[in-house]
């Protein structure tokens, strides 16, 4: 897939700040603990897709609003979302040549380390009680990973079919 | 990648230390609140429709029951005029000082879901308003949180059922003190510190003590429903459910108290340092 120069900066922003907005959106109780990182799962298609776009800056970036968003420690997220990005920007030639399969175990690892990675400074901040349903956004965040594929590259083609 | 993670962690670090990164999220803060804005919208505009398409049968129903409950409220009031000006003559006596009034703000819930595990809410009035962090948060019924933190345009407020939150009660029949503790629950609290043989039954109204100096003395709190004694442990099981609806309410009110309480005699300037010791 050639890199497309002429999908536009606003795109990106605006998936982006799509993904925050599902991220506070209200559930019921039972849903709220399934809710995935979107903002995660959209960086994480921006930087396989575009690495020349989006890189471990705007996730840095993006992880601080995140943190400012939920309230959270300042820079949790952004550490979490600039390590990943790393991770993905690393590896993007293979992983865009994988199979959905393949992709969405790279996913699932990707949110284990990120989850992984906010419970371990949670943790230094306080000592925690660890719920098991802790875990479950990973779980429904790489179920979801097919929809935001296809959604995002519907967003990064729909231009050039024009 | 080294420097964004440098960053973060620098960042991560200073806020444990719980230094000046106020004006950094205050900052970032105004980029990000128009999207909580924006996700409460649609309650906000379902909330608008509804007030409006109503029947102007039901209208006429709710402004009945309104005028009725003015009406008793406004009786109770006056009884409560005079207690108060009793209340004052008798701290008088006593040479006691009466604590002034409070002042409130109505504001508003935005519905969006902050963290899963953590009782956390966020309103419509930040620091433009005035709130500022630690100040009390009540509903008609009782108390119902404090701010947690102020950002301009909007404040995230801990309920008292957050596992993080404690708040200093005591049993308004016969004034013992004791701490409230959240569970994580939205109906429940937990009173962990009292002992086996402690005089509290189910049923009783527990209001804030005012100590601690965050939330004024005498709102209610919540009401004991269980009460158990173990013989074999130290302390007693005692639970309580709020008496604020938390989880319907969508108006709160932020109190300000006036801390500094005015003496109602004035002293004598050689009295001014040992006030306590006429009591």
């Amino acid at each position: 897939m050639p890199l497309n120069n002429t999908i536009g900066f606003f795109r990106i922003l605006l998936t982006l700040i799509l993904a925050m907005c599902l991220r506070i959106v209200p559930l019921s109780d039972d849903l709220a603990l399934l809710n995935p990182d979107w903002v995660l799962l959209v960086l994480i298609y921006w930087s396989l897709y575009l690495p020349d776009r989006v890189g471990i800056f705007h996730a840095w970036i993006f992880g601080l609003f995140t943190d400012v968003l939920l309230g959270r420690m300042l820079g949790q997220y952004a550490l979490a979302y600039s390590i990943i990005i790393f991770v993905c920007l690393k590896f993007h030639k293979r992983l865009r040549q994988f199979p959905l399969l393949q992709q969405g175990l790279f996913i699932f690892f990707c949110l284990l380390l990120s989850q992984l990675l906010l419970f371990f400074i949670k943790n230094l901040q306080h000592p925690a009680q660890l719920h098991a349903s802790f875990w479950l956004p990973v779980f429904t965040g790489t179920l979801i990973w097919p929809f935001v594929y296809g959604v995002l590259s519907f967003v990064s083609l729909f231009r050039r079919i024009k | 990648m080294l420097v964004a993670v440098v960053a973060s962690i620098a960042l991560l670090v200073t806020e444990h230390q719980n230094s000046q990164l106020g004006g950094v999220r205050t900052t970032l803060s105004i980029f990000v609140d128009p999207l909580k804005y924006l996700v409460s919208l649609p309650n906000t505009v379902l909330d608008h429709l509804s007030d409006s398409v109503v029947t102007y049968q039901a209208l006429k129903t709710e402004n009945d029951r309104l005028r009725e409950e003015q009406l008793v409220h406004q009786t109770r009031m006056l009884k409560f005029a005079a207690l108060e000006k009793e209340n004052i003559r008798l701290r008088a006596l006593l040479e006691n000082s009466f604590k002034l009034g409070e002042q409130v703000l109505v504001a508003e819930l935005l519905s969006v879901n902050m963290a899963p595990y953590e009782h956390i809410v966020v309103v419509n009035k930040g620091t433009r308003f005035g709130v500022h962090p630690q100040q009390p948060v009540l509903d008609a019924n009782g108390v119902v949180g404090q701010v947690f933190r102020a950002l301009p345009f909007t404040s995230e407020i801990m309920l008292i059922t957050d596992p993080n939150h404690a708040i200093p009660v005591q049993v308004n029949r016969n004034g013992l003190l004791t701490i409230a503790v959240g569970s994580g629950q939205l109906n429940r609290l937990i009173l962990p510190f009292l002992p086996s043989n402690a005089d509290i039954r189910p049923g009783d109204l527990l209001i804030t003590s005012g100590l601690g100096g965050t939330f004024p003395q005498g709102y209610p709190v919540a009401v004991v429903d269980e009460f158990t004694a173990q013989p074999n442990k130290a302390f007693a099981t005692i639970t309580a459910t709020p008496k604020a609806s938390l989880d319907r309410n969508r108006e709160l009110m932020i109190v300000w108290s006036k801390s500094v309480p005015v003496p109602l005699i004035a002293k004598p300037e050689s009295e001014e340092g040992t006030p306590d010791a006429v009591k």
